[in-house]
């Protein structure tokens, strides 16, 4: 067969012609664009006080400064770390969740009283516990580029990851609603004044573990296949791991009463299933699964209710908002007024009103925001995000081995599909669920998994960048080599 | 494994290529749509940082809105509180608005076209000049009167109303509903308190929500004699002609019998028509109703106003606080002839005969004004916030006609004679002509309600006040404290006219 001729080949023959052209690392290009990127915060903040203050304090460059303290050492320690990494993941970032500290300590002004206004401290507020949990997780993150010198490496963990991941998803199940449901979504473990989010750190454990169960078993899931109405769907024995994780994504779905983590889980699967196998029908299997489910739970939801209800009543409330505006549609009422109120300029950073929305510091964040900066402000934080998911897949294009590509493939895409998921939720397009806007919502949980996710991206594409020199081979790194299987596994897969 | 990473980031691209375009529905197609949704609580802040012009009676301010420190800037209070509250309604933040604060609300917000002028001097001075000041034609001292002898009358009945009018003009001089409530709560700015009052009223059994002056309809019992006497008078009954009367009276062809209040009303066989309205003959009644028939019976009522839905009562020739219809109902059999038992009994103001308390009042305002029925009204002048710019001045308007001059003074000395000699001798008051009619009416299993409608004329003749008071299932007696409190309501209009 032809993929025992692939594996013996060192994809080296591809990397050593973009190695050439990539050698240069473009620190100093990042170096630059995060600094833009923290003059876009200081300025964010000026705005945000000179209309919330009427005066723009001498103090205002001071949060501003201290995410740039933070985001320079990252920067620092990609240098040293990770020094091919693709220069516009930091600054794009970097903005976001600078733009989000700048927002919710914008919340902590309209919070306040006009007299404690003036000397509300940078770290007081949830602005300040933003600010404390972006020091933490870019922590991480350079933690991580330090511990996991080569991406492989994770692979060896994968089933450990794997089980970790089924572990977090499903603790806030079993856990009782006073510890895990906040606002009707079982998601969340209480502990103290503490609330973690597992479900953000098991997305990446178990794309770890989809990416190495896929590199292991795509031939056999791409190639050995039934032919109907003209296209290839593969035999029962296969589908048996995407039913496992069809039926994970439904019972969180029921049981954690949440749509968007669960359509994420799906949708995170089924992306890695089709870089893998490079077959449609897993596509229009995975589709099938997930609507049909979703109907499945619309009509239960109707005629039965009890663990469906929740879902029913959300998929009522996204048909028609305004039947109840003022108890179930008055999340989403509040999102969509926020938003045509802020109209296609906004009413500037700091002039609109964001305290009208109910979770505007959580899952409201981007309408809140839509006041102020309007559709063109929207329209480039969706670029930047955009940017952001492109840059990883990018990464995962360039990348050799095929455990990278999925990995970074996978993560970019999750990204990306959770930035739709919230989005497409506050404006209307699809229901809403809970899901936190990476990098600018409030909470730990989510901005660390995020930081994770990038530092991962980081990782693979500095992988991907690094110019292949003479002893350099990817396996003889200090770091140890990563799995055989893995380490010669095809990136292509040549079909009869 | 390239080629479905390119296409994973097509997928990628069309989703936010979704987004985009749903954003560019929301914020610029509809944008405008959701600015102004009526839940949109932006709007309100832009409201609220406006002054909102004052509700005056009588020169002084019932609905105010004071300067606060909150994120909106005014807040609305009601220093008249319960007295005032269904006259005027209220404004609360994010609860419907009613009364005339929602009818008059372009003009007191100061968002109405004819303050263009207002509003360009705003935009050269960056000042928010207030909104319009409203007044109404409500008199402070028969409205103190009529609530407090409504609150504390003598049976301790808990549900009712009281409404008079300026008979020549329609200008309203009191509008009480009990019980009533405190509007202060409901505008507050925080919204678990205005919430929580406004749940609690709309809980309460007793409705203090519903005007009842305005939207009650109940049995109007003999207060409907007046109409059933002037359809008389229209065809060839005189007052002194005397109609059939008697101890009881069984209608013919089915029927329970129908007897008198007391064995001393009307037991002689005949009595004259005058006698039938002093007394309040309901044998007399039955039976003229029955000659009359069913049709002139319902087209007096109608004439008089029943069955009109669309009458409002505030500013004239603009909304306001909506009327309930009141209806004479259903006097036919099941295959469409004239039923002479439901008949009977309608033409003494039972079985589905209903009738409101302003129309009560519009009937007895109709006879006072020779006929003329004027139509209702609250506002009687809107001032800008310069106090001197007059934007409106009511001007009274005729209603309908219901009845000749001649019928109407005829129905005036039959309803002087119930006050002077007959059973509303508690609405007496001295130096002026009082007429009015008493009415208990058996409702249901509940004790009878007890109405009165009446008119004072002063010595030249000329109506100075029409008023109806109605004490829901006041038992017996009812009628009389009803008659005893409009006449206390009368003599406050008489020394306090309120303005037209």
């Amino acid at each position: 067969m032809t993929a025992a001729a692939t594996s013996t080949s060192p994809p080296a023959s591809t990397g050593g012609q973009s190695g050439v052209r990539l050698a240069r690392s473009r620190r100093n290009a990042e170096l630059s664009l995060l600094l833009l990127a923290m003059v876009l915060v200081a300025a964010y903040g000026a705005m945000v006080e000179a209309s919330v203050l009427d005066t723009v304090t001498p103090s205002f460059w001071v949060p501003a400064a201290a995410l740039s303290a933070v985001f320079l050492g990252l920067h620092v320690a990609i240098r040293f770390l990770a020094p091919f990494a693709d220069p516009a993941l930091l600054p794009a970032v970097a903005l976001l969740n600078g733009l989000g500290v700048g927002f919710l300590h914008r919340l902590d002004l309209a919070r306040a009283t006009p007299a404690e206004r003036a000397d509300l401290a940078t770290f007081a507020g949830t602005g300040g516990r933003q600010l404390a949990w972006t020091l933490i997780s870019v922590a991480l993150a350079a933690g991580l580029l330090a511990v996991v010198r080569d991406h492989r490496s994770i692979s060896r963990y994968a089933y450990t990851l794997g089980l970790a991941g089924i572990v977090l998803v499903m603790i806030p199940a079993v856990l009782p609603p006073s510890i895990s449901e906040i606002n009707g979504a079982k998601l969340w473990i209480r502990v103290g004044g503490l609330s973690i989010q597992p479900g953000e750190f098991a997305k990446l454990a178990l794309l770890a573990f989809f990416a190495y169960y896929l590199v292991r078993k795509r031939e056999v899931l791409s190639l050995a296949s039934r032919r109907f109405l003209g296209v290839d769907f593969p035999r029962g024995r296969d589908l048996g791991p995407v039913v496992v994780v069809w039926l994970i994504s439904l019972l969180v779905l029921v049981f954690e009463k949440d749509l968007g983590t669960s359509l994420l889980y799906f949708g995170m699967f089924v992306a890695t299933l089709y870089i893998a196998t490079e077959r449609v029908s897993w596509l229009i299997i995975g589709l099938v699964l997930f609507f049909g489910g979703a109907y499945l739970a619309y009509v239960l939801g109707d005629v039965i209710g009890g663990p469906f209800a929740n879902f029913y009543l959300r998929a009522n409330i996204w048909l028609d908002p305004f039947a109840d505006p003022y108890n179930d549609g008055y999340q989403l009422v509040q999102g969509l007024l926020a938003l045509g109120s802020g109209g296609m300029f906004g009413a500037g950073p700091g002039a609109g009103q964001p305290l009208k929305l109910p979770e505007v510091q959580n899952d409201f964040i981007f309408a809140g925001l839509g006041e102020e900066i309007g559709l063109f402000g929207l329209s480039a934080l969706l670029v930047v995000y955009l940017l952001i998911v492109e840059r990883g897949l990018r990464a995962a294009l360039a990348v050799h081995d095929s455990f990278g590509k999925l990995l970074a493939g996978g993560l970019a895409f999750t990204l990306g599909l959770q930035v739709f998921v919230i989005v497409g939720g506050i404006s209307g397009l699809i229901p809403l669920t809970g899901q936190t806007t990476p990098f600018l919502s409030a909470g730990g949980s989510s901005l660390m998994a995020n930081w994770l996710l990038i530092a991962i991206l980081l990782r693979i594409s500095d992988a991907a960048r690094r110019p292949v020199t003479g002893g350099g081979s990817p396996s003889a790194r200090p770091t140890g080599g990563p799995p055989e299987q893995l380490h010669g596994a095809p990136t292509e897969v040549i079909r009869p | 494994m390239n080629a479905p990473l390119r296409r994973v980031g097509l997928v990628v691209m069309v989703l936010f290529g979704l987004l985009f375009a749903n954003l560019n529905w929301i914020q610029a197609y509809k944008a405008d749509d959701y600015r102004n949704s009526d839940y949109n609580g932006r709007v309100q802040v832009a409201e609220y940082e406006r002054k909102r012009g004052n509700i005056e009676a009588g020169g002084t301010a019932f609905a105010v809105s004071k300067e606060t420190d909150g994120e909106l800037e005014y807040l609305r209070t009601y220093p008249g509180g319960a007295k005032y509250a269904h006259a005027i309604g209220y404004k609360p933040v994010n609860l419907a608005d009613t009364g005339i604060e929602e009818a008059e609300n372009a003009f007191l917000a100061g968002t109405s076209d004819q303050l263009i002028g207002d509003r360009l001097r705003d935009l050269v001075t960056g000042d928010e000049t207030a909104g319009a000041n409203v007044l109404l034609t409500l008199s402070k001292q028969a409205q103190d009167v009529a609530y407090e002898q409504l609150r504390e009358n003598r049976k301790g009945v808990t549900k009712g109303a009281a409404i008079a009018l300026d008979p020549r003009t329609g200008a309203v001089q009191a509008l009480v509903s009990m019980p009533s409530f405190d509007p202060n709560p409901l505008a507050s700015h925080d919204p678990d308190v205005a919430t929580t009052a406004y749940n609690e009223l709309q809980q309460d059994p007793e409705g203090p929500l519903k005007n009842r002056a305005l939207g009650e309809v109940l049995p109007p019992g003999s207060t409907f004699k007046i109409v059933t006497a002037a359809a008389a008078l229209e065809n060839g009954v005189t007052q002194d002609t005397k109609i059939p009367a008697g101890p009881s009276w069984t209608p013919p062809s089915s029927g329970l019998p129908i007897g008198n209040a007391a064995a001393s009303i009307c037991p002689e066989a005949e009595v004259t028509l005058m006698n039938a309205v002093t007394e309040s003959c309901n044998t007399g009644f039955a039976q003229l109703g029955v000659r009359l028939g069913a049709d002139t019976l319902k087209e007096k009522a109608r004439q008089f106003g029943f069955e009109q839905d669309d009458l409002t009562v505030g500013r004239l020739g603009e909304d306001g606080e909506p009327v309930a219809a009141s209806r004479t109902g259903g006097m036919e059999n099941a295959d469409g002839s004239v039923d002479p038992a439901a008949l009977a009994q309608s033409s003494i103001g039972q079985r589905d005969v209903r009738m409101t308390p302003l129309q009560g009042a519009l009937i007895a305002a109709t006879v006072a004004n020779d006929g003329s029925q004027m139509r209702p009204y609250l506002v009687s002048q809107i001032l800008g916030a310069d106090r001197t710019t007059n934007y409106y001045t009511a001007e009274p308007d005729e209603l309908r006609q219901p009845v000749s001059d001649q019928v109407a003074a005829d129905l005036r000395e039959m309803m002087e004679s119930a006050v002077q000699n007959g059973t509303g001798r508690n609405a007496r008051i001295s130096g002026y002509t009082v007429g009015g009619k008493t009415g208990t009416a058996q409702d249901g299993d509940k004790p009878p309600h007890g109405w009165f409608i009446g008119f004072a004329l002063d010595e030249d003749g000329t109506p100075v006040s029409a008023v109806c008071v109605l004490l829901e299932e006041a038992g017996d007696g009812g009628s009389a404290e009803a008659a005893r409190i409009a006449g206390q309501i009368m003599r406050a209009a008489i020394a306090s006219p309120g303005s037209r």
